[in-house]
C-alpha cells in the first residue's frame, strides 16, 4: 500500500511537517517536504485529530426523508468528523442489538467515519423498563453510551438502575436534562422574551434540577454520567460543583449554544427551534468560559436534521433541531478559538479527544504521533466562508446560520489512513 | 403601514389616527344605509384557525359595511382539519387575490408568519394569535376607553387602566399593556402570581396580587376570562377561592371611583371572575365594546388597504 504524506502541515497550528500515513497509521512525522508518498497539499494548513461527535442524529432507520445514514456522515466528514455517535430515537427505536447493529453496519457501508451507534436506556424510549443494555453492549456495535435523548430518564430510580448497570461493560448515562412536567407544551426558553411573546417557557431549572439530580445519583452509586447538550449557566455551576467534589461527570455543549441566543426567537423563524432552546447571552458567555476551563468536556453537535415542510409553518407546529455537522468547526473556530478562548491544542481536546474518551472510542482521538490511527481534520484557520444552505451534504436545510460569514474552513478529512475529503469536497 | 401584527407595531400617532378614523367611521353606523364603497372590489378574508364568533362576526361587519368582498375561512370542516398546512391554505388565499387576511390561530406568531415568510403579499391583520397578541381588541378597548373618559379624542395620557385575571395566558392583556403605554395610559395588573407571565416585572405597567387596594385609583377596570380548567394545572386551588380573592362584584366594584367603567373582552364567565350584578350594571360597557370593535376594525381594514378618504 503506498503512503499518503500531508505536505507541509502544522500539527495543532504549529510547526510545519509532513504528516506520512501508511497502513492507516502516522508512521512519520518528517521534515516538510522530505515525506514520501501521494502528496495531499496542506500547506500552511492546521492539522487536527479527526473530530469525534457524540450527538448526531441520523434518522435512519424510520426518517430517511430527514437524512440517512449516508448523506449524514457525509455531512459529518465534510465537517472534519471521522467518527460519530447515531442517537437512539429513530424508528423502530435503537433498543435493541438488532437495531444498533443495522446502524452500524450502514455505517460500516457508507465507509466515511465510525458511526457508534447509541443505545437507549428504556425501551422505546419510554422510560418505564430498561432496554437490553447489556445486548446493545456486547454486539457488533460495542454500545457504550445510552441515552433516550430527545427524553429525559426522568424516573429517579430508572436513572439510578441505568447508571448502576452499565457500569458492567464501561458504558455511560447520556442524560437529556429535562423534567418534563416543567416543560409541558414548552416552545422556548423561559424568561422576559417567552412572556412577551406569548410563547410557553422552557425554564432553565427544569435543566438544572435534573442535572443535580443525576450527580448525585452518579456519586452515590459511583458511576459514570455524561450530561448531554448543556444549555444554562445555572447547570454550568451544577457540574462545576460536582466535578470538584469528585464526581464522575462529563458534559457537552453544542455549537448553536455557544453562538446564538434566544433573541432570535423573535422572528418567530422556526429554523431557530431546538431542544433544550437557545438561551440568553448571559448563559452563552458561562457556556463559553465552561468549555474553555474544562468544565463542559466536549463539543457535540445534536445535529438534527428535518424536513423542510416540518420547519417551513408556525413556531408550534415546527419541529425541534438544527443542523450542526458541517458548521460545527466553525462555530467553534467562531466562538472560542479566535478569541483566544481555546488554543489548537485544546480545540484537539474539546472536539476529538475527549468525546472519544467518553465514548470509550479506543480508534479515535488519538494526539497527532506516530503509531496514531490517522484520523485527522486539516482545516484553514483563514478562510471564511458564508453558509449556504443548498451547498450541505445533508439531507435537510434547517441551518440557523444561513448567510453568516463564518472563519474557518475543513479542508481534507482522512478516516483511518483513507481521504474521506480532499480540498472540502467528498473523495 | 402594511401589517398589523402587534400593538407595538402603533406609534402613538398611528393609534390616534385609527381611533379618530373609527370615530369617523362609527358615524356611519348610525346611517339607515350602513355601507361605505371604499374597499368595494378589495377581498378580506377572515382565516380562523380557532372558534371565536364573536371577533370573526366583527371582522366580517367592518369588511362589510367598507363594501369589501369578504371571505370566511373557518379551519373547522375546511381542507386544514385534513392536515393541511398554513402555508398551503396561504398559498390558495394567495392565488384567490386576497388583499388583506384577518388571521385568528392557536400558535403565537402565526400572524407574525404568514406576513413575513413570503407565502402571501397582501395585508395581514392579528385578530389573536395563542397567547401572544390581540391588537385590534386593545384598539377597540382604548377607544372605548377615549368615549367614556376622554370626551372621544386624543390618547389617554394620564388614565389609570387594571387588567385582572389570567395575564398568562392572556392576549387581550399583552396587546393592551402595549397599547396602553403607547397612549399614555398607566396600566397595573392584577392576578394571583401563578397567572403572571414570567418577567412581567419589565413590562411598562405595575404588577399587584391585590384588587382591592389597586381597585379605588383606577379610572376603568378590565376583567379577563378566566377558564376554570386552569384550576387543575394548579393556577389557583379552586374557581370559589379564584372568585373571592380576584372576581368583581357589587361590593368590589363600590371601591372604584364613580367615574370609573368596567370592561370584559368576553365571553364572560358569570360567577367566575364577574359577577351577574355587576355585568348587568350601568357601569358595564361590555356592549359598547362590541359595536366599538366594529368601527375600530373598519379603521383597520381601511388604514391597511388605503381607502379613499372622501369615501366616508
Amino acid at each position: 500500500m503506498t503512503s499518503l504524506v500531508l505536505r507541509g502541515v502544522r500539527p495543532y497550528g504549529e510547526d510545519p511537517v509532513d504528516i506520512v500515513i501508511a497502513d492507516g497509521v502516522i508512521v512519520d512525522l518528517a521534515a516538510p517536504g522530505t515525506g514520501d508518498g501521494e502528496v495531499i497539499h496542506a500547506e500552511d494548513l492546521v492539522a487536527l485529530p479527526g473530530f469525534v461527535d457524540l450527538h448526531t442524529h441520523l434518522r435512519e432507520p424510520g426518517r430517511e426523508d430527514a437524512e440517512t445514514v449516508l448523506t449524514g456522515t457525509r455531512a459529518a466528514a465534510l465537517g472534519g468528523f471521522t467518527c460519530v455517535h447515531a442517537m437512539a430515537n429513530t424508528n423502530p427505536v435503537a433498543d435493541t442489538a438488532g437495531v444498533v447493529e443495522q446502524v452500524w453496519r450502514l455505517g460500516q457501508v457508507a465507509g466515511l467515519v465510525d458511526v457508534r451507534p447509541v443505545g437507549a436506556v428504556t425501551l422505546g424510549l419510554e422510560g418505564e423498563r430498561l432496554a437490553e443494555l447489556g445486548a446493545m453492549a456486547h454486539s457488533a456495535a460495542e454500545v457504550r453510551v445510552f441515552s433516550d435523548d430527545g427524553k429525559c430518564v426522568h424516573d429517579a430510580v430508572l436513572m439510578r438502575r441505568a447508571l448502576e448497570y452499565v457500569k458492567a461493560f464501561g458504558g455511560v448515562v447520556a442524560q437529556h436534562a429535562q423534567e418534563p412536567r416543567l416543560t409541558e407544551g414548552a416552545q422556548m426558553n423561559e424568561g422576559e422574551l417567552s412572556g412577551r411573546l406569548g410563547l410557553a417557557g422552557w425554564p432553565a431549572v427544569a435543566e438544572e434540577a435534573i442535572i443535580a439530580r443525576d450527580v448525585l445519583l452518579a456519586q452515590h452509586v459511583g458511576s459514570r454520567l455524561h450530561v448531554c447538550h448543556v444549555s444554562t449557566a445555572g447547570s454550568v455551576e451544577v457540574i462545576r460543583w460536582a466535578k470538584a467534589r469528585g464526581v464522575d461527570v462529563t458534559a457537552e455543549v453544542t455549537p448553536h449554544h455557544l453562538i446564538l441566543t434566544e433573541d432570535l426567537v423573535q422572528s418567530y423563524d422556526p429554523i431557530y427551534k431546538v431542544n433544550p432552546p437557545l438561551r440568553s447571552a448571559a448563559d452563552v458567555e458561562a457556556l463559553r468560559a465552561a468549555l474553555a476551563d474544562g468544565t463542559i468536556d466536549a463539543i457535540a453537535t445534536d445535529h438534527a436534521p428535518h424536513p423542510h415542510e416540518d420547519k417551513d409553518c408556525e413556531w408550534a407546529a415546527a419541529a425541534m433541531g438544527m443542523l450542526g455537522l458541517e458548521t460545527a468547526f466553525a462555530v467553534a473556530m467562531s466562538t472560542m478559538v479566535e478569541p483566544g478562548l481555546l488554543s489548537w491544542r485544546d480545540l484537539a481536546q474539546r472536539m476529538s479527544v475527549q468525546p472519544a474518551r467518553i465514548g470509550r472510542v479506543s480508534t479515535q482521538g488519538h494526539d497527532l504521533v506516530v503509531g496514531a490511527v490517522a484520523n485527522l481534520a486539516v482545516v484553514d484557520p483563514d478562510a471564511r466562508v458564508v453558509v449556504e444552505p443548498s451547498g450541505l451534504a445533508s439531507k435537510s436545510r434547517n441551518t440557523p446560520y444561513r448567510g453568516m460569514e463564518l472563519p474557518g474552513r475543513v479542508v481534507h478529512t482522512i478516516h483511518a489512513g483513507t481521504p474521506t475529503v480532499l480540498d472540502g469536497a467528498l473523495a | 403601514m402594511k401589517h398589523l401584527l402587534s400593538a407595538a407595531d402603533l406609534s402613538r400617532d398611528e393609534a390616534v389616527l385609527v381611533l379618530d378614523t373609527a370615530a369617523e367611521l362609527a358615524a356611519v353606523t348610525d346611517r339607515s344605509v350602513k355601507k361605505l364603497p371604499t374597499l368595494r372590489g378589495r377581498t378580506v378574508v377572515n382565516l380562523f384557525f380557532e372558534d371565536s364568533t364573536r371577533t370573526r362576526i366583527s371582522f366580517e361587519v367592518a369588511a362589510k359595511r367598507l363594501s369589501a368582498d369578504v371571505i370566511n375561512f373557518a379551519a373547522k370542516g375546511s381542507s386544514v382539519s385534513k392536515g393541511e398546512s398554513l402555508k398551503d391554505t396561504a398559498l390558495t388565499l394567495e392565488a384567490m387575490g386576497a388583499d388583506a387576511v384577518v388571521i385568528r390561530h392557536g400558535s403565537s406568531g402565526a400572524p407574525h408568519r404568514l406576513a413575513t415568510a413570503g407565502w402571501i403579499g397582501g395585508s395581514v391583520v392579528n385578530a389573536g394569535d395563542g397567547t401572544h397578541e390581540h391588537p385590534t381588541q386593545a384598539l377597540l378597548d382604548a377607544f372605548t376607553l377615549r368615549r367614556h373618559l376622554r370626551e372621544g379624542s386624543g390618547d389617554l395620557d394620564g388614565l389609570r387602566v387594571a387588567i385582572v385575571g389570567d395575564i398568562l395566558h392572556s392576549r387581550v392583556a399583552r396587546s393592551n399593556v402595549l397599547l396602553m403605554r403607547t397612549l399614555g395610559a398607566e396600566v397595573t395588573l392584577i392576578a394571583p402570581p401563578t397567572l403572571m407571565p414570567y418577567g412581567v416585572e419589565s413590562w411598562p405597567c405595575s404588577v399587584s396580587y391585590d384588587i382591592d387596594t389597586v381597585l379605588p385609583d383606577v379610572d376603568a377596570v378590565m376583567m379577563l376570562r378566566v377558564q376554570a380548567e386552569r384550576m387543575h394545572a394548579a393556577y389557583f386551588p379552586s374557581t370559589l377561592e379564584y372568585s373571592r380573592l380576584y372576581g368583581l362584584d357589587v361590593a368590589r366594584m363600590s371601591r372604584l371611583p364613580d367615574h370609573a367603567i368596567v370592561m370584559h373582552p368576553g365571553p364572560m364567565n358569570r360567577g367566575m371572575e364577574i359577577s351577574a350584578d355587576v355585568a348587568d350594571s350601568p357601569r358595564a360597557v361590555m356592549v359598547e365594546q362590541v359595536a366599538n370593535g366594529v368601527s375600530v376594525r373598519m379603521a383597520v381594514l381601511y388604514l391597511l388597504l388605503g381607502g379613499m378618504k372622501e369615501d366616508i
